[in-house]
């Protein structure tokens, strides 16, 4: 009887020393092999980014020539003020737009500069006295008796960072400096939301955050026509030729570029790199027949027909297979022989002035007319030099509206000047830059946001180290820009801006994020009942056994008590 | 002056054929059907993105090599000799497709192989092969479910990369397919519902196959009458083949999008319209152009570039070993733990077990 008992308990010893092992090494073993590797992310800190609260401040500097101020009014001078303003876009987004003002009189030299003769050669003298830091403007407020400014005219904004403001004369005397300064106020912040940020400007840019209902079709125009912030962009010039019996073109491609667009690229490289190429296409027609207008005598493209140009020729243009930037292509097209002159007419049967047209995100197509260069009777093919100076000058305003530096028409009574060679105003870079500046600092905490998500959502993905150290350079670029912003330094917020958004990207669209592995439970039943119920029925049993037989002889020894 | 409606500049297409082998010929006639209208409409090569096992125009089975026919009596050809196929062959992988959706493919990749959307692009998904309630076979070796196909969508639209996406299946019991979608601005048309088969329409004696399915070949006979000006709208895309020509019945769903289907024009997909805005401005430039000395231009000279293992391509370190238990180790570790314990105490003892 006691050899039984002895087997008996080696029995329970055994079964219960598998299940230990089952429990203690098995458990944890299966558990460490079939867990995922999974970095760890600052997710409290994308969470604090989540709720985006930006600060734009911009430096206004209001300069008081002599004749505008008397001298009580110039005792209270100088003067700073600050103006904030707050606008809650969505429940996740804040905005609040500071605006630090110091008004003082102006100097000897900066009095000389005004009295120049034409508005254009002062704005350029008082650049040669000062240059203002991106970001900041500087009004100059002159008298009325001033004669830069033509007669209807209040407010001329110059090619820097300056403007010129009229004021009427019946404010000066008799006027405290508040009264002085309130008349002033509405027509400064007209000039601010001209050549600084204004609220449609920046809620326009924050459009990959928020999806705001359009206002109005000017504004939707807008945002569709521009390219989206892209570290780089490619921009390809073509020239086609269907007709290369009748014409034989010569164009200077190259110098063209470097002399009238390579400035204003140098000019946006904070913002973004270029690229250039250029290539001819020769019998690359339109997809669209012109029509022969016999009043004219000449050949016509209608508006409506336009659309239809582009498909057929897009399939001839390369691209650079190595980038995945996008493209802006600028076509210059020669009408053959018999279909010229060629003009582009607009809605009202108006000729076009610039024969050129452009596509949204796409690129802009000029027509180029030759006719005149040569008579009927030439002998074919006609060898001709195109003026690039002309073509140049139609591509550099679709490119500058293409780019989204082209800003909306300017309130009445203002005078832009033109915009020089570099083709570009500070004041526009200014603006740009903060477009931009926010429009990255969106998109890429969304990204982040949405990745942190993702990664929550889907446990099967494996979080490598790299991503996570991209991750956390995103947040720390995006919390310094976000300072920076605050801070007034757009130069650095752009630069952080563009920083986070490329680490956000390389993050997003890491390669090893791919989530394939989905599993339905029933499947998971169906891999591991195989594996797992066949030992497990042995050591359950058992321990069932041992507890009932337990239990039993608790229940015997219980009357042998009594 | 624009036309604001549809709000989006540029069009895509991902065109994929999930077969492979000679008998199932009639889908890749249908992936090449729809390719071949959509280039008619406009969308241009660079924009397609299609996904064929092409293993039917050069297969040594077709009486008639270089060419995938779509109707019978050998009338249409529409391999043609301008077909750009992006992923061909093995190529054709659920991870591929998935890659592409969400745009994590290596960085290598060319760009005629990338789904380059933006906010502002409408894109036309086509799928067609052998389905089942809930997954989608691709290349007869792995599957495709709808839950990762929803999940996938999600993702194109937490980074914005459609602006509206119009979704066609054209497999058995495709309606299962786009159950599961939950991001906004998607529509779908599926050949059959849950339960249904999808069915083929005509066999051609002289290549022995058939060559394309029903809906399909409907579909098409559709998209023939529609011209890259024309304004049909999507309700009438709904209504291709009732039960009566398809014998399944065909389902769309619609109640993601944004838009009444109505106002969708089929060329907002299967086109590409382009916007266009007159250039009323110019900039006068009156500098004369500098004279570049030819000795500035350095001729660069190209090399390739030595290649990186696939491992610091695809940003992975390189994989240490983890060790894991060899296979079957489990089910040997049980079974030799159990013949050990019958050995010693002998097979009498079972009954201590059981």
């Amino acid at each position: 009887m006691a050899t039984t008992e002895v087997e008996r308990r080696r029995g329970q010893l055994a079964a219960l020393s598998i299940a230990a092992v089952v429990i203690i090494v098995g458990v944890p073993l299966w558990w460490r092999t079939t867990e995922t590797y999974r970095a760890w992310l600052p997710v409290s800190q994308i969470k604090e980014l989540a709720k985006l609260q930006l600060h734009l401040s911009a430096d206004v500097e209001v300069v008081f020539a002599r004749g505008t101020v008397t001298p009580e009014q110039q005792k209270k001078v100088p003067l700073t003020q600050t103006q904030n303003m707050e606008h809650r876009v969505d429940e996740d987004t804040a905005l609040s737009y500071r605006y630090e003002t110091r008004y003082r009189t102006a100097t000897i030299m900066e009095e000389d500069a005004l009295n120049q003769p034409t508005a254009a050669e002062a704005d350029l003298s008082l650049h040669t006295l000062s240059e203002s830091p991106s970001g900041s403007l500087v009004v100059y407020v002159i008298p009325e008796s001033s004669s830069l400014l033509p007669q209807n005219v209040d407010v001329y904004i110059g090619q820097r960072r300056t403007a010129l403001l009229r004021i009427g004369s019946q404010m000066r005397v008799g006027k405290t400096l508040e009264q002085l300064l309130a008349h002033m106020e509405p027509r400064i912040k007209q000039v601010l939301h001209v050549m600084s940020f204004s609220h449609t400007d920046i809620t326009a840019a924050l459009s990959n955050r928020v999806r705001i209902s359009p206002g109005n079709k000017e504004s939707i125009a807008d945002s569709m026509r521009a390219f989206k912030s892209s570290p780089g962009y490619e921009i390809t010039f073509s020239l086609l030729n269907p007709d290369p019996k009748s014409h034989r073109l010569h164009w200077d491609i190259e110098g063209a570029v470097e002399t009238y667009i390579q400035p204003l690229l140098t000019k946006l490289s904070p913002v973004a790199n270029f690229s250039i190429d250029s290539q001819t296409l020769y019998y690359a027609m339109l997809g669209v027949n012109p029509r022969f207008d016999s009043s004219r005598s000449t050949y016509t493209l209608n508006a409506d027909s336009l659309a239809h140009v582009i498909n057929p020729v897009e399939a001839r243009l390369g691209s650079n297979a190595a980038s995945s930037n996008p493209v802006l292509n600028f076509l210059l097209y020669i009408p053959d022989a018999h279909h010229s002159p060629l003009y582009i007419h607009d809605h009202k049967k108006q000729q076009v002035p610039t024969n050129a047209f452009h596509s949204p995100r796409w690129g802009g197509i000029m027509v180029y007319n030759v006719n005149e260069f040569y008579e009927v009777d030439t002998v074919f093919p006609v060898d001709i030099n195109i003026d690039m100076a002309k073509v140049m000058g139609v591509f550099l305003a679709q490119l500058r509206l293409l780019l989204g530096v082209q800003s909306s028409t300017p309130p009445p009574g203002f005078l832009v000047a033109p915009c020089g060679n570099a083709g570009l105003a500070d004041w526009e870079l200014d603006r740009l830059m903060w477009s931009r500046s926010v429009e990255n600092i969106a998109t890429a905490t969304t990204t982040i946001t949405s990745l942190a998500q993702l990664l929550d959502q889907i446990g099967n993905i494996v979080i490598n180290d790299n991503i996570a150290q991209q991750v956390s350079s995103a947040v720390t670029s995006l919390q310094l820009a976000v300072s920076e912003l605050e801070a007034g330094n757009l130069g650095f917020a752009l630069q952080y801006s563009k920083e986070a958004i490329l680490s956000s990207e390389r993050a997003f669209f890491d390669p090893s994020l791919l989530h394939l592995l989905y599993f339905p439970d029933d499947q998971k039943f169906a891999i591991y009942i195989p594996l797992f119920l066949p030992m497990c029925v042995p050591i359950l049993l058992s321990l069932l056994k041992i507890v009932s037989e337990a239990r039993q002889k608790h229940r015997e020894k219980k009357p042998k008590k009594d | 002056y624009i036309n604001i409606y549809s709000g989006h500049t540029n069009n895509w297409a991902v065109l994929v054929c999930t077969s492979r082998f000679w008998f199932n010929y009639r889908h890749v006639a249908n992936t090449l059907s729809v390719y071949r209208s959509v280039k008619r409409l406009g969308i241009p090569d660079s924009h397609i993105v299609l996904m064929l096992a092409d293993d039917m125009a050069c297969n040594h089975r077709n009486p008639k090599p270089a060419t995938v026919f779509s109707h019978k009596n050998m009338e249409l050809n529409v391999y043609g000799d301008d077909v750009e196929v992006d992923y061909r062959g093995y190529e054709v992988t659920v991870e591929n497709f998935l890659r592409i959706l969400t745009g994590r493919l290596p960085p290598s990749t060319p760009r005629s192989k990338r789904l380059l959307s933006d906010d502002r692009s409408n894109i036309l998904i086509y799928l067609t092969g052998h389905g089942g309630n809930g997954f989608l076979k691709f290349q007869d070796s792995e599957e495709i479910s709808n839950v990762e196909l929803a999940d996938a969508f999600e993702q194109m639209w937490q980074k914005r990369r459609y602006n509206e996406l119009l979704f066609i299946i054209d497999t058995c019991q495709g309606a299962s397919m786009y159950e599961r979608f939950y991001s906004p601005n998607l529509m779908a048309l599926a050949s059959s519902q849950v339960g249904e088969d999808s069915l083929s329409h005509q066999p051609d004696l002289a290549i022995g196959v058939h060559l394309m399915d029903r809906y399909t070949f409907y579909l098409l006979e559709f998209l023939e009458d529609i011209h890259p000006a024309s304004k049909t709208n999507m309700n009438d895309l709904f209504k291709v083949c009732p039960k009566s020509q398809c014998v399944s019945t065909p389902g769309h769903r619609t109640d993601l999008f944004l838009r009444d289907p109505g106002s969708v024009l089929i060329t907002d997909f299967f086109g590409s319209v382009r916007k266009v805005e007159l250039t009323m401005e110019t900039i006068n430039l009156t500098d004369p152009i500098e004279q570049l000395e030819s000795g500035e231009l350095q001729k660069e000279m190209h090399t390739y570039a030595d290649q990186l293992p696939v491992s610091e391509i695809i940003h992975q370190k390189p994989k240490q070993k983890d060790w894991h238990p060899p296979d079957g180790f489990i089910l040997g570790l049980w079974t030799l733990i159990l013949l050990v314990f019958f050995q010693t105490y002998g097979v009498k003892h079972l009954k201590h077990i059981f």
